[in-house]
């Protein structure tokens, strides 16, 4: 009895052991190509990703693995070969990706625009201000409340283009008004909704954002706040491993009028989120 | 409060009709996190009794360090498996980054110190006890070692059961090992982060809960199993 | 019947066994010739079980040597079996307890189901084959090393104390298995510091105190009157430090 008992133990050892290295063989093999895409956050928590990437899927068989970070976070990522494409929005960082030799060219995709939100009392009284720089003026002045992401994102970046064309960028003794919370664009409205303060976003996340209470959009509509996104093929000649053919054949569908005409008919709540810019940008 | 029912509704909800996200999400977080645990238990195990049984130079060294790396912090493993396994790091031709097996190794690191540690105070407690009838009987190293870890079973699994909590409730590691991305690596903790991120709260809690009620789950094993030992043979 | 020993004589000279300098043993000089019941007597202290551990092996001398016929301690340790005073039980059933001895001892498993039935039968223990070991009573726990001892076959079984942490009707329970294991003619060297189980075992008797060996004398001379002074005082039940 004590012998059948060790070899049912033995056996469910060896079971166990099997399932663990099978599971690890399993689950680190995709089936069928994929590539990995860097991405920002916005494009992934819009749900844009989780609309267009099953339909891709579908029409080339091609999966499509997206890390959305900020995109700096996607920029360096993609500078040590763990992406084959790059989405990103921060113009200035692209051209010096692409100049660096890490990316192949930039290629417009889409944009959208920033929007400055905040509590429906607008205390800094920045409502109707047309110049977004302006109104963040008017937030320093009055010392409002002013969550930045902090996280050197696209936004994060915008963010401080408009603070630095005011002349100078928020310092330490600006800490009790301007807080970074060194999180995502959803993250950063939490925070922003729960301490009653203004915050820069991109519209695609604040539009699907669930948790606005008294936020509401102040400032918007002005081409500073014009947010335009690109993608990027990750160099063969840096990262040898680079899957470019489907990374290509991913930017030239999403280019396409097919994959223009995706995005451009993607809405949350009946509201389009996203203007395709490829074709307009071909043609020039 | 009222963003909390509501919140608690919509993971009702989401439990109630087993979204299938929810169940993928959760199925892979067991996944990964099983397979961690039995991978650390497969090298720890081992490694604890020999380290308990056999002296050699540097042993105190060790066990210190095995007993500090306990509580070493999960970002700064998944910080240093991700420089590993990135394709500019040592690994990187594995390709293992962002996908399941690079969460498994992460975990797996983040648990070994955990078991092994475990193992190895709960081995040389018993052999205080043993040692003398082993050597009696001529046990060699290795049949001493299976007798130690045999009779140490219940302590052993109470031990592997705290790993495994401390696995499937982690979410620093996996966040930057996995990449959080969606049908891929995508697991209950992560996907709590993002959807917090978004102001979804429903799904989050919904997967909150569901994260408490495996803790309830491992916890009530250990109490039952050590209750039951104790009762039975300890 | 009578078994052939080539465990005997043992024969141990000048040996001493220190422990940070602090001498737990001291000298002891004696040899061992017939099989039968050896009380290592003397009152606690006395180095009574540390001597045990050297003649089994488990402890190394500081100096001298301990022979069994032609083997060293270490080597003639295969063919022994110890009991200890309090007993060493894995945390499993009473029958795989003898199981795992006998499996390092390498035996067969067609052979083990034999043994362990028999050896549990023999000290009573059929009943709580199958219980958790560490949840048999005090007397059922000793029995069932002194089985588990038995099962290996030993041509010498080592006890120390065994009966130390035992009420009567658990210490008459255990004397009886030591004197069934003693008829079977095996040798059988038991320490114990209890004067009156000296009497009812023994066929002769090694009388130590403070580490030293004070007097070596078959049984029924030694309970006459003792040749040493201290043992006598130890078997008129003084007192002896």
């Amino acid at each position: 009895m004590q012998e059948t008992h060790r070899k049912i133990l033995s056996a469910a050892a060896v079971l166990v052991v099997l399932a663990a290295v099978a599971s690890l063989v399993f689950l680190s093999s995709p089936k069928g190509p994929s590539i990995t895409v860097a991405s920002t956050t916005s494009t992934e928590n819009s749900g844009l990703f989780g609309y267009l990437l099953p339909i891709f899927m579908t029409e080339t068989g091609i999966n499509v693995r997206v890390v959305a970070v900020g995109t700096g976070q996607a920029i360096r990522m993609a500078m040590k070969g763990d992406a084959d494409v790059l989405l990103v929005h921060h113009r200035a960082s692209e051209e010096k990706f692409v100049n660096e030799g890490y990316g192949v060219e930039r290629t417009a995709l889409m944009h959208n625009d920033f929007v400055i939100v905040g509590p429906a009392s607008d205390p800094a009284g920045i409502k109707g201000t047309e110049d977004p720089a302006d109104a963040l003026r008017r937030i320093r002045s009055s010392r409002a409340t002013f969550v930045s992401r902090g996280d050197d994102s696209g936004t994060h970046k915008r963010e401080l283009g408009l603070w630095k064309a005011l002349g100078s960028l928020p310092r330490n003794d600006d800490a009790d008004w301007y807080r970074e919370s060194g999180a995502g664009q959803g993250a950063t409205l939490n925070i922003a909704s729960e301490v009653d303060g203004y915050c820069l976003s991109d519209r695609a996340t604040w539009v699907k954002f669930a948790n606005k209470r008294n936020l509401e959009i102040l400032v918007q509509g002005d081409p500073q706040l014009l947010n335009p996104y690109s993608l990027i093929l990750v160099s063969k000649q840096k990262h040898p491993h680079v899957r470019t053919a489907e990374g290509q054949q991913f930017i030239d569908w999403l280019t396409s009028e097919h994959g223009q005409e995706l995005i451009a008919a993607y809405r949350v709540d009946g509201q389009q989120l996203f203007f395709p810019d490829a074709l307009e940008a071909a043609k020039e | 409060m009222d963003e909390f029912s509501n919140a608690s509704r919509t993971a009702l909800h989401l439990l109630a009709e087993m979204h299938p996200d929810l169940i993928e999400i959760v199925l892979l977080s067991l996944r990964v996190s099983l397979s961690a645990v039995v991978l650390a238990a497969l090298l720890a195990l081992p490694l604890g009794a020999f380290v308990a049984l056999k002296p050699f130079p540097g042993r105190r060294g060790i066990v210190i360090l095995m007993n500090a790396l306990m509580s070493l912090p999960p970002v700064v493993v998944g910080l240093v498996i991700y420089l590993l396994l990135s394709r500019t790091g040592p690994f990187g031709v594995t390709g293992l980054l962002f996908t399941p097996a690079a969460m498994i190794i992460a975990q797996c690191v983040l648990v070994f110190p955990i078991i092994a540690a475990l193992t190895r105070q709960t081995v040389f407690d018993l052999h205080e006890e043993y040692d003398e009838y082993l050597r009696s009987l001529g046990a060699g190293t290795w049949q001493k070692i299976t007798t130690l870890l045999w009779d140490g079973r219940a302590r052993l699994l109470t031990g592997i059961l705290a790993g495994f909590g401390r696995a499937i409730a982690e979410v620093g590691a996996v966040i930057i090992v996995g990449g959080n991305i969606v049908h891929s690596t995508r697991v209950m903790t992560t996907t709590i982060a993002l959807e917090t991120s978004k102001g979804d709260l429903g799904m989050a809690l919904g997967l909150g809960i569901i994260l408490v009620l495996i803790a309830v789950v491992v916890n009530t094993a250990v109490v039952t199993i050590g209750g039951s030992a104790s009762r039975r043979t300890l | 019947m009578r078994l052939q020993h080539d465990m005997l004589p043992l024969v141990v000279s000048h040996v001493s066994y220190r422990v940070d300098g602090k001498a737990i043993i001291e000298e002891v000089s004696f040899a061992i010739n017939d099989p039968g019941l050896t009380v290592l007597l003397g009152p606690n202290g006395a180095g009574k079980s540390s001597l045990l551990k050297l003649c089994h092996g488990l402890l190394p001398p500081s100096s001298g040597s301990i022979r069994w016929g032609d083997a060293d301690a270490r080597t003639a340790r295969q063919k022994q079996a110890m009991v200890f005073q309090r007993p060493v039980l894995l945390r499993r059933s009473a029958a795989e307890n003898i199981d795992h001895a006998l499996k390092l001892r390498g035996a067969s498993a067609a052979e083990r189901a034999g043994v362990i039935e028999e050896s549990l039968a023999w000290a009573g223990l059929g009943d709580v084959a199958n219980m958790p070991a560490r949840k048999l009573s005090g007397g059922e726990q000793q029995s069932l090393t002194i089985a588990r001892a038995w099962a290996l076959n030993p041509e010498v079984l080592l006890l120390d104390e065994p009966t130390a942490n035992l009420d009567p009707s658990a210490t008459r329970r255990v004397e009886n298995l030591i004197r069934s294991f003693a008829a079977t003619g095996r040798k059988i060297i038991m320490a114990t510091h209890n004067i009156a189980q000296a009497r009812r075992l023994a066929d002769e008797v090694l009388f130590m105190n403070h580490g030293r060996l004070l007097e070596h004398a078959p049984a029924e001379r030694f309970m006459g009157g003792p040749s040493n002074p201290l043992a006598a005082r130890f078997i008129a039940g003084e007192l002896v430090e």
